[in-house]
Formats: structure tokens, sequence, C-alpha cells
């Protein structure tokens, strides 16, 4: 695995600034939370989250719109990512399934909730946190080696 | 109608944020879970921005009796820890630790062109429907007992 190069902190607390803005903007207008995984399973019609799916379903589209016109007028992001297709479906069933039976995932529960010192957040934003560290450090530095 | 616009306007906000931080590259996500490694900061500097705004709107929206386009706010108000809140969290956490996708970033990630988004994203979608599936079941037996 590549480690990417550096991201100026300001550049990184930026982005971080418009995600903020988004979730204050339809917070504000809308009274909602800008949770990713609750929007997906509402515009899916998978789950019945309050939000009216129409709405839901213009959120989701607008992540990959605004990334495009980010890669387009100011950066291509390099990306770098496993070419496992085993990898990546286990690792998308298993973000799917604990999203809905953790009713959230980085964005409402790690901005939003966090952002609100919702207790159920926080202890959720330890849980997932404390998880990635694990499962990195296991596939790391015991299945693959250093 | 308005409600759609804002709901689109802050979903372009939120996937030119994701790009702007990187967050849409996976290797940055894993850099920062590598806790042990090389250790990358990036994802912390994104959270506490995105916080700031956001923390700003809801100590806003407490003096607020409603938002600007509906009426009322609909904020979570379950305040209970429980198993499956920990449990769904820990399953979402391993997950994301294992390719560094999470909902955002993938769903975001699909505007570069590269397939592995895709087929994050639709086993994503499988796993929310096994939830729904299995919860359903549960649901059915306890009716039918």
């Amino acid at each position: 695995m590549t480690t990417p190069a550096p991201l100026d902190p300001l550049v990184a607390l930026g982005g971080g600034l418009l995600i903020g803005l988004a979730a204050a903007v339809l917070l504000l207008f809308s009274g909602r939370i800008a949770g990713i995984s609750g929007m997906v399973a509402r515009a899916t019609g998978i789950a019945d989250t309050g939000i009216p799916r129409q709405q839901a379903l213009a959120f989701v589209l607008g992540l990959p719109l605004g990334a495009l016109i980010v890669g387009f007028w100011i950066r291509s992001p390099d990306i770098a990512v496993t070419t496992s297709v085993p990898l990546l479906i286990v690792a998308g069933l298993l973000v799917g399934y604990g999203t809905r039976m953790g009713n959230g995932c980085t964005s409402g529960h790690g901005v939003c909730g966090v952002s609100r010192l919702s207790p159920r957040s926080l202890a959720a934003t330890a849980s997932f946190m404390l998880a990635g560290f694990f499962v990195v450090a296991v596939a790391r530095y015991m299945v693959v080696g250093a | 109608m308005r409600q759609t616009v804002i709901a689109l306007a802050t979903g372009i906000l939120f996937g030119a944020g994701l790009a702007v931080s990187d967050m849409v590259n996976p290797a940055r996500v894993l850099a920062f879970l590598d806790i042990f490694g090389s250790w990358d900061p990036a994802l912390a500097f994104v959270m506490a921005g995105a916080i700031i705004p956001s923390a700003i709107a809801y100590s806003i929206s407490n003096r607020l009796r409603q938002p600007l386009l509906d009426g009322r706010f609909f904020i979570p108000e379950n305040r209970i820890i429980d198993r499956k809140l920990i449990a769904g969290a820990t399953i979402f956490g391993a997950g994301w630790g294992l390719v560094g996708y999470c909902p955002g970033p993938a769903i975001a990630g699909i505007a570069f062109g590269d397939w592995q988004p895709i087929v994050f994203s639709a086993a994503m979608l499988a796993g929310m429907f096994l939830h729904r599936f299995s919860t359903d079941l549960i649901e059915t037996r306890k009716s039918i007992a």
C-alpha cells in the first residue's frame, strides 16, 4: 500500500469546513441531519429514515457532482485503492450492514452527532474509529507484514 | 421543491469537501487509521473543520423554533447507547478499515471513473438490504410467536 504525499493541513481543514457548511445549511434550512448512509438507504428505498425520498436522492446525486466539480476545476485526486474484488465486496457489505445497524456513519455520527455532543454518536464514533484502527493494524502488521 | 434544491446543493458542497480534503482517496483514509505506521493526520483536520460550522449551526438551531423551509427540526432524540449501536458501528468500522471507504467517499468517488467505488457501493447497498431483510425476518418471527 502506497502512502499518499502529505496533505496541507489547511487544505484538509478547508475541505472539512465545506463538509460542515453543507451539514449546517441542511440543518438550518430543512432541519435534517447530513447523514450519508441514511440518505443512501432512503434514496434507494431500502429504509425510510423520514426525509422525503426526492430530497435524499438529490443529496446523494450531489456527492459525485461536487467531487466532479472539484476534480475539474481545482485538483483531480490521485486515488489509490485496492483492486481486490472480494475485499471490496466484503468491506462494502460490512459498511452497508453496520451503518444501518448502528444508524449512521462518519457523517451522521462522526460529524453531525459529534457536533451536538450526542452520547450515541460519540459512542458510535469511538467504536468505528477503534474498529478501523484495529483492522488496519491487523491487516498491515499481522497479515501482510510491515 | 426548495428543499430538494437545498438537498442537491448541500450534497454538492459535501462532495466538494470530500474531494478537496482528499477523503475520496482510500489510501489517505487508511493512512489516518494506520496509527502504528506513518500516521497521516489529514482526516482529523477534516473532522475538526467539519465540526466547527456544524456545531455553530446546532447552537443556532437551538434558538430557532423551526428551520427556514420546514415546520420542525428532525434531530434524533434517542440518547440510549445500546449493543445494537456499538455492534453496528464496530461492523462499519471494520469494513471501513479493510478498504478505506465509508459511504460518502465511496459514492463521491464514483465521479472519477474508477471501478472500485462502484463495486464497493453496490456491495454496500447489498449490506444495507441484508440488514433490512434480517430485521424484517426477526419482526415477522416475533409477530408469529
